[in-house]
């Protein structure tokens, strides 16, 4: 893509709330901030573009932000899907049937990760410990959690964003946060 | 067991909101200037007298740490909030914040004030994005109620917070790493000394506490330190979030007190382990980077720092993870080597290195494709990873495959063996 990147109104309003934050000569502290504005007013992903974009408001080198992009897992510098699911593959998840929440992905996105799916609508990565581990396993989509999944109610999920109609977040088993279910001995 | 009235997080699981509101019909915000009229002397004092340690995995004395920050009252002196909580296993910063945002704001009020701070950073991670809505909604609250800010609680003490939000990193947990990056650049750990206390943020005297040892002061001022020094053990005192996940009936986040038998604490709160207790193979029980335990120490080791540093592991973030006998234990290691693998910041060159090296053969070994003495070259790996590197990860990397080795190396040369023979 070639288009050349610049805030809007509605981000330069946020850019104006990182910026506040630091010491006035302290600004290159709201690079990620002003990454993740960008980033998101760009559908996502971060083109060459917008990070030069950052960068020349910072008065920074754009080796410098560039550096930061890659250094950061939650950058991305090609296009993700509308729907971006991240799926937890780590020990915590992996034990409680992570594989099986790939599956489901492989089967309703793509087959490799960080593809688009037919549709254009999803793409999806494995990704590492998302911090929700008592309700594993999870996936972050968008900048969403949904916990406590198996094959089933990914798939669910899934469809459901699918239908347009997306799923209500957190526990896909309807249980309160982080609270344990009522366990019954059988 | 902890009982009710002891309980400092009542709100854990957000059966109410998190709103200024509700949170001051908890007690929250309740003496705060009162407190700060006391001095900062008696704050570090009763902090001091709780016992209470950091509850970001190394737990050190925090009253201790507080008192090396410099008095000079010309110093622009910081306080930073750990919110990066990224240890696998580990989910209880998420509900603090979630939940009881003001419990960690009056806590971010009082620390600071005591390490004469005016202003104070809370660096939480960017996958928790809804919580740092939730955090900052909570922040504007406090700011509009002039519980900080300008003469914050009219207490006389101007003070900030901010919230900044990473990128994920899992380095950034690490204190000098986060302060890298919140001074906007690639997260990597500094040097040391000199130690945060002396030069820190933007070569400020600067503070990193985590989440949770913040969110407990004001509870442990209001109802003094040696209410706090009661529970539990000595020198392992108070209460603890714990988090258990795994193969445990019902996983959950659970407040306790500290010192609690593991075994109580798993058949109490989450439903036992999947198929009983004889069915436990192993835990690891305070998130990903210390050595796991077999079920013989389960039986009976208890949840504090000193208790499990006896059996050779760590308290470390509290993250108890159950391991039923249906698990491929090589595997589930193999799976944390890949994960320090991907979050080496690349600095250290043992570590940066090592971290594939000890991936790729826990791999060889998980896939039954190594020889019995391959392990031997795996653990001098680890040996030269550990303590060679300017930061923890690599002791982290290092740790969990050790413990692996220690415990379960004759039941893996075994099946390495027979998988040979049968070649």
């Amino acid at each position: 893509m070639t288009e050349t990147f610049s805030f809007n109104a509605e981000s330069l309003d946020k850019v104006k709330f990182e910026l506040s934050k630091y010491p006035e000569d302290r600004k290159q502290s709201a690079v990620m901030s002003m990454l993740d504005i960008a980033q998101r007013q760009n559908g996502g992903w971060l083109s060459k573009s917008a990070i030069e974009h950052v960068a020349s408001h910072l008065e920074m080198p754009y080796i410098k932000v560039y550096e930061i992009v890659t250094f950061y897992s939650m950058y991305y510098t090609t296009p993700v899907g509308k729907y971006f699911v991240q799926v937890c593959t780590t020990t915590p998840c992996w034990l409680k049937g992570s594989d099986e929440v790939v599956k489901a992905c492989k089967e309703t996105i793509s087959e490799k990760q960080n593809e688009l799916s037919n549709d254009g609508l999803f793409s999806w990565m494995e990704v590492e410990c998302l911090g929700a581990c008592v309700n594993a396993p999870l996936v972050q989509i968008n900048d969403d959690f949904y916990e406590d999944l198996n094959y089933e109610n990914t798939k669910n999920v899934l469809q459901s964003f699918i239908d347009g109609n997306p799923s209500p977040i957190g526990s896909q088993t309807g249980r309160k946060g982080s609270r344990a279910e009522e366990y019954v001995k059988s | 067991m902890l009982k009710a009235k002891d309980k400092i997080f009542t709100n854990l699981f957000g059966d109410q909101s998190y709103s200024l509101r509700e949170a001051q019909s908890r007690g929250d915000w309740d003496q705060t200037s009162n407190f700060i009229n006391k001095g900062s002397d008696w704050i570090i004092d009763e902090v001091k007298k709780s016992e209470l340690r950091g509850r970001g995995g190394a737990g050190f004395p925090t009253g201790l740490k507080w008192s090396f920050m410099p008095k000079d009252v010309n110093k622009n002196n910081y306080l930073v909030v750990n919110a990066d909580e990224s240890e696998p296993g580990t989910c209880k910063d998420r509900d603090m914040i979630r939940n009881e945002p003001h419990k960690l704001l009056e806590g971010c009020l009082l620390a600071g004030f005591a390490m004469n701070a005016h202003d104070c950073y809370i660096y939480i991670r960017g996958e928790y994005f809804n919580e740092s809505v939730v955090l900052q909604k909570a922040i504007d609250e406090a700011y509009e109620a002039g519980l900080i800010g300008k003469n914050a609680c009219n207490s006389g003490w101007d003070f900030n917070i901010y919230l900044h939000r990473g990128a994920g990193a899992y380095i950034c947990g690490e204190e000098t790493a986060l302060l890298e990056s919140l001074e906007g650049k690639k997260g990597q750990p500094r040097l040391k000394p000199p130690f945060p206390a002396n030069k820190g943020l933007y070569g400020s005297p600067t503070t990193v506490n985590n989440v949770e040892t913040i969110a407990v002061v004001p509870t442990v001022l209001r109802r003094g330190g040696s209410w706090f020094s009661s529970l539990g053990k000595t020198k392992n005192t108070g209460t603890k979030v714990f988090c258990i996940s795994g193969h445990v009936n019902t996983p959950c986040n659970i407040e306790e007190e500290m010192g609690i038998p593991l075994k109580e604490l798993i058949e109490k709160h989450a439903g036992g382990v999947r198929g009983g207790w004889n069915n436990l193979k192993a835990i690891i029980p305070g998130g990903s980077s210390v050595p796991m335990i077999p079920k013989s120490v389960c039986d009976s080791v208890s949840m504090d720092f000193d208790s499990l540093s006896s059996v050779k592991s760590g308290l470390g973030t509290a993250a108890v993870i159950v391991m039923d006998q249906s698990t491929d234990l090589v595997k589930a290691i193999a799976r944390i080597s890949r994960f320090y693998k991907h979050e080496s910041c690349g600095q250290c060159t043992p570590c940066r290195e090592g971290t594939g090296w000890m991936w790729r053969m826990m791999e060889k070994i998980a896939a039954g494709e190594a020889s019995p003495g391959e392990i031997d070259r795996l653990l001098d790996v680890t040996k030269q990873v550990e303590g060679h590197t300017i930061c923890a990860l690599g002791d982290a990397a290092a740790w969990p495959i050790q413990g692996l080795f220690r415990h379960f190396r004759d039941e893996i040369e075994e099946q390495l063996i027979k998988k040979i023979r049968a070649a």
